[in-house]
């Protein structure tokens, strides 16, 4: 049985400006995750991909389908019945430096979603000691300041806060892509070593396919509020069917100046075809 | 543009019922007191009654209120209570006055800010500390005490100018000038203060900017950056404040005629508020409301002439 | 070319961002001071706090000092002089001890100012928390009620309604307080909307923290500053206006005040000067204690804000560099040993770029390739002569066909910018002026770097735009940014850099910000007009796949130095310097994918 079930979902934003019609950014998308699997959700800007993954968070409300966690519907779920699956369902942002409020300390913000489930001020202290221990930093983070730390260091941050209630889907919303290069494959690194321990299943949001490539089991790319093309990783990403997954997939320049002049010629030739 | 201006200028209008209803609507629950008022000590409960009745203000606030309204349309304000004179001319004869003060302290203040907000964001140092030493004088002395100490030292002491007392323009212009002077310069020491700040903050965010650099980069002079680029883009939030600046200075205008025993709109506000001359308060409210409509239509004009952005909404 | 490699400086495994967390470690120290000790050091503070304490002590023991009632008259003392024993500033034109009024006009200004910033406040915080927090309905009703207060002057509406309030100096102050409302709540509200957009609140959300839960602890935090120091300047404008209207005479003339004695003694200006100037005095003094406090509890809350700085002034060079650099006959360009530094809050200059070679041939494409913190943009910048004010140059030496660069005016540098040396920035929209058409900001580009007129810049503009790949280039000429794409906007600014055919172009992270299918075509546009002008391309970035894409030759910066530099090929294939190789390395592989099957998970509490 899959854990995470989304049907047909439709999202609307309200229009800019006055008595504007709205403008529906998800157009019926359907995915599934299974326990313990990681699905990648490529797409480009103004794809929808932020925009599912904040529908399964509850940030937004869906204008149509239905999301289903655990056999349940969860798409309209609001106030104290929304606040009882943060135990099942937790985030990791993209922005390391807007996602951990800069004037509360370490320990507060690991410890505000244990306290909020009702855990001992002593129980949480302990855990958030096991949780820094988990993603490699020392426990003297506790007291101290977000803006103390490194980009890099936030993330992790991010991600212990993410595990504190033993989640079983974590959202990660482009949680690689503000790190540097070298900071970036560690933060890829933990967060698999953290799945294969824990058996945590990821939804996880990229613009990058390399990206998602790296992390996931199963891919779907999204195109302007549409998904275009979903299977294994290995498939979508080195043999798409889609002409969009396709024209994304050689876009991405290679770090091999031989590979990507033959890349570019491939590009430019596909290009000149539909054209 | 249209519909931007017709969609301000409704809001506007709203504004106007808005305002002047619920000062309607807070005055209605002193019309007793003001009738025992105008009747003198020798009013009783009938003779307080009687009044009420012959001045219609038994009837039921909204019927009043609409009667007020539709009268005010044509033009008719009423009449004072005290006087019998028509509100409209008398309203309009003040509020000349007092925007004879205003407007040259506004043009001051804004010539003057932008003028000391730019020299000092574009060239720091000294010249940044004087302007904010300068700003800083204006914030921390009162304006009442301001203008009492300008009293002291140029009509009192050096006998330059007068004290109190207003000329109007067409009599005497020179005289006008002279009577002017005090008044304008404690509003304006006062608007440059806020102003100053404001347009030296705004300036040094703007130039700030990415946009600043790349033009750089481009071979553009300075001036230009500075005064085409910079200078326009800091425009929009600081007439924004201008524009509060106007409606404080309205206040102002207030104690600053006392002081001067200038014939202003504040002055007058205040002898027909002290007396409760009811038709002449709500004349001085909607001709109040009215002048705030207009700047405020004419801020978001400007605003719309500067920022692209702002058209859209 | 030759090959450069540096020796090996600091272990590679740290990635720079970590660096920059030391580097900024005294910083961070002295921001995590608290408020109150901050404030202990501010000389202003503790004057401005002790005369306030005094002034207001001194109400609080009005009943025990005071020798006089407020209204005590004694006709025999009518304008009695300072000095009059039992009366040490003497009497007022009735009769009253003008030092024992001016103690009971201090609880008069106290209990105004709590009474209207107590309202304001109340009123103002909450208005702003809804309005900020709650949807768009909400928040339009909340912000049309406000505006609609703010429009009117405040002072003639209180005298307007004298009829209602009587000229009670109490309610008079509680309808001045929700008239100063508006100003706490825009505070409020737009901090709460920056703050209610915020990751680290969706993040509180998704934890089941609930709405007031996350107004008190992850808003109010926030809030918490900013009104505070706009109390401070409250409190002191609703005593101004207390003042301000007993002076007209509002109110009960029994009621001692500032602005009545202030009046008096105004009245009595010829009669005995002195009179008005006692009230004056402490009022003046009152106030301008709270403006200069609010001030400093600006500076302690907000930190020190950006100063101003000559603007066309050049950049700051901090000693002349020696000219005696050779260079190579086709070097177009040649950086040698630059060093720039920043100014730290203690006053040292902390390093940012700690000496670089570069060197750039005509027609050749450079990729100046680090992480970020590793100071590549900041070389870029003091080529172009646009390091932000603070930054200074403390030694080195760039050379731009043999001519030194380092140490030139803005005014002598101009002639070079945009005509020799062109710019494209990293992030499109905001290197566009917002309140200028595409169309005028291009043209007076144009004719700043070239002597052609209004009509030739334009036609000139239209053929870049096209050439730059806008299909429809007098559309976008007469668009404002706003209304351009992101793509759009930055072959606009490419357009903007290539037209007047610059010798050098530099490229700071120009596809950065952009999709990757957008990016591959910026690149390609970027490829055909580096041919077909002839002109050298430095590119910075962090990301390997363009410099494979673009570059000739790649330069390794780490930490402020150049570890590394040779051919693209050479690099790519053979990296020597450690630091590259783990940049390398941490490319993530082009055919790797996730092998290892989804495992089931653990049974309940085995996380941690």
């Amino acid at each position: 049985m899959s854990l995470l079930d989304i049907h047909d979902l439709r999202v609307s934003f309200p229009g800019r400006g006055f008595r504007a019609a709205p403008v529906e950014v998800l157009h019926g998308v359907s995915l599934s995750v299974s326990p313990g699997e990681t699905l990648g959700l490529v797409g480009e800007s103004g794809s929808g991909k932020t925009t599912i993954g904040r529908a399964v968070l509850g940030l937004v409300r869906p204008s149509g389908g239905t999301i289903e966690f655990e056999g349940r519907e969860i798409g309209g779920l609001q106030g104290r019945a929304r606040r009882g699956l943060s135990d099942d369902i937790q985030v990791v942002f993209q922005d390391p430096y807007s996602s951990l409020n800069p004037s509360i300390t370490i320990g507060d913000t690991l410890a505000e979603p244990l306290v909020t489930q009702g855990a001992t001020r002593r129980d949480a202290r302990a855990r958030v000691r096991s949780l820094l221990d988990q993603v490699g930093l020392p426990s003297d983070a506790v007291e101290r300041l977000p803006r103390e730390f490194s980009g890099g260091q936030r993330q992790r941050i991010a991600i212990a806060r993410a595990l504190g209630p033993q989640p079983k889907l974590i959202v990660c919303d482009e949680p690689v892509s503000a790190l540097d290069l070298t900071t970036q494959t560690r933060v890829m690194e933990l967060l698999i070593d953290i799945q294969r321990h824990t058996g945590v299943a990821y939804l996880f949001i990229s613009h990058d396919l390399t990206v998602v490539r790296n992390i996931s089991h199963r891919v779907a790319v999204l195109y302007r509020g549409d998904m275009v093309e979903t299977g294994a990783a290995v498939d979508v990403t080195s043999r798409p069917e889609h002409p969009y997954t396709k024209r994304l997939l050689l876009a991405a320049p290679v770090a091999d100046p031989d590979e990507q002049r033959r890349r570019r010629t491939e590009r430019k030739a596909a290009t000149a075809a539909s054209a | 543009m249209i519909s931007y201006i017709a969609k301000r200028l409704g809001t506007g209008i709203v504004l106007a019922l808005l305002v002047t209803f619920i000062t309607f609507l807070l005055l209605s629950t002193s019309f007793q007191d003001v009738a025992r008022t105008i009747l003198g000590p020798s009013a009783t409960d009938q003779t307080t009654a009687a009044l009420m009745t012959a001045k219609g203000w038994d009837r039921p606030v909204l019927v009043q209120y609409g009667d007020w309204l539709f009268s005010a349309l044509r033009g008719d304000f009423g009449t004072s209570v005290y006087t019998s004179l028509p509100v409209a001319p008398s309203v309009i004869q003040r509020l000349l006055v007092t925007l004879s003060i205003i407007v040259p302290a506004l043009i001051l203040t804004a010539v003057i800010s932008t003028l000391l907000g730019v020299w000092a964001a574009t060239r720091g140092g000294a010249v940044d500390r004087v302007a904010q030493g300068i700003s800083l004088i204006g914030y921390v002395v009162p304006g009442l005490l301001l203008a009492i100490g300008l009293v002291v030292i140029f009509a009192v002491q050096l006998k330059w100018l007068p004290a109190t007392g207003y000329t109007p323009l067409a009599d005497d212009p020179a005289a006008w000038i002279r009577s002017i002077t005090i008044p304008v310069i404690v509003l304006t020491i006062g608007g440059v203060a806020n102003m100053a700040a404001q347009v030296r903050g705004r300036m040094i965010d703007e130039l700030r900017r990415d946009y600043v650099r790349t033009l750089r980069t481009r071979g553009i002079s300075t001036t230009s950056i500075v005064i085409r680029h910079a200078l326009r883009n800091a425009g929009s939030p600081a007439l924004t404040v201008m524009s509060l600046e106007f409606i404080q200075m309205f206040g102002a205008a207030l104690i600053i005629e006392n002081v001067f025993a200038l014939p202003g709109y504040g002055s007058f506000a205040f002898n027909a508020s002290l007396q409760g001359d009811i038709p002449v308060i709500l004349g001085i409210t909607a001709f109040g409301v009215i002048l705030v409509t207009v700047v405020n239509l004419a801020t978001d004009l400007v605003n719309g002439w500067l920022n692209p952005k702002a058209r859209q909404h | 070319m030759t090959r450069r490699i540096e020796p090996v400086t600091k272990a590679v495994s740290a990635p720079s961002t970590e660096s920059i967390a030391t580097v900024q470690a005294a910083e961070v120290a002295a921001s995590r001071t608290p408020i109150w000790k901050k404030l202990l050091r501010d000389p202003q503070a503790v004057i401005t706090v002790s005369i306030l304490v005094i002034v207001f002590a001194l109400g609080v023991l009005t009943p025990l000092i005071a020798l006089h009632g407020p209204n005590e008259s004694d006709l025999s003392m009518v304008n009695a002089p300072p000095g009059t024993p039992g009366y040490p500033l003497g009497a007022d034109e009735s009769g009253r001890d003008i030092f024992s009024r001016l103690l009971h006009s201090i609880n008069t200004a106290a209990i105004a100012a709590l009474i209207g910033t107590g309202v304001a406040l109340v009123v103002g915080i909450i208005a702003g928390l809804i309005g900020g927090y709650f949807g768009r309905v909400t928040r339009a009703s909340t912000e049309w009620i406000f505006s609609l207060i703010m429009t009117f002057p405040g002072l003639l509406l209180l005298i307007i309604l004298m009829p209602v309030t009587g000229g009670d100096y109490r309610a008079t102050m509680l309808i001045f307080g929700v008239l100063l409302a508006p100003g706490i709540y825009r505070i409020v509200r737009n901090l709460v909307l920056g703050v209610k957009n915020e990751l680290y609140v969706d993040a509180a959300r998704v934890s089941g923290v609930g709405t007031l839960r996350i107004l008190g602890r992850h808003v109010l935090t926030v809030v918490r500053g900013p009104i505070i120091i706009a109390a401070a300047f409250m409190v002191g404008s609703t005593i101004a206006v207390q003042s301000g209207l007993a002076f007209l005479g509002v109110g009960s003339l029994e009621v001692p005040s500032f602005g009545a004695m202030i009046s008096s003694g105004f009245r009595n200006l010829y009669i005995a000067p002195t009179q008005f100037l006692w009230p004056s005095l402490l009022l003046g003094l009152i106030t301008a204690s709270l403006v200069l406090l609010g001030n400093s509890l600006r500076d302690a809350f907000e930190g020190s804000r950006p100063k101003p700085s000559k603007v066309g002034a050049g950049q700051h060079v901090a000693e002349r560099a020696e000219d005696t650099v050779l260079v190579g006959a086709d070097a177009l360009l040649a950086v040698r040993g630059l060093r720039i530094a920043y100014p730290t809050p203690s006053g040292d200059l902390n390093e940012v770029v700690k000496g670089v070679d570069l060197e750039i041939t005509r027609g050749e494409v450079l990729g100046l390739v680090g992480e970020s913190g590793s100071g590549k943009s900041q070389t870029a910048f003091a080529t172009l002569g646009v390091l932000p004010n603070e930054a200074v140059v403390t030694a080195g030496s760039i050379l731009f066909e043999g001519r030194e660069l380092i140490g030139l005016s803005d005014a002598a540098m101009r002639p070079l910018r945009g005509k020799e040396i062109a710019y494209i920035p990293q992030e499109p929209m905001s290197n566009l002026d917002p309140s200028y058409r595409v169309g005028a900001q291009l043209v007076e580009g144009v004719r700043a770097a070239l002597p052609v007129s209004k009509k030739e810049a334009k036609e000139r503009v239209l053929a870049l735009l096209e050439r730059c790949g806008i299909n429809e280039p007098a559309r976008t000429f007469d668009s404002y940014p706003h209304q351009i794409s992101g793509g759009m906007a930055q072959r606009v600014l490419i357009a903007g850099a290539v037209a007047s055919r610059p010798k050098l172009l530099i490229a700071d992270e120009p596809t950065t910000a952009l999709d990757v299918t957008v990016q591959a075509e910026i690149l390609d546009l970027l490829r055909d007009l580096q041919t077909e002008l002839g002109m050298a391309v430095l590119i910075v970035t962090h990301n390997f796949g363009v410099v494979a894409d673009l570059c000739d030759r790649i330069a390794v910066m780490q930490q402020g130095r150049i570890v590394e530099s040779g051919t693209a090929a050479e690099i790519f294939r053979a990296p020597e310097h450690e630091y590259t190789k783990a940049l390398l390395g941490a490319i993530l592989d082009e055919a790797a994918y996730r092998t290892d099957p989804p495992v089931a998970p653990a049974p309940e509490g085995a996380i941690a």
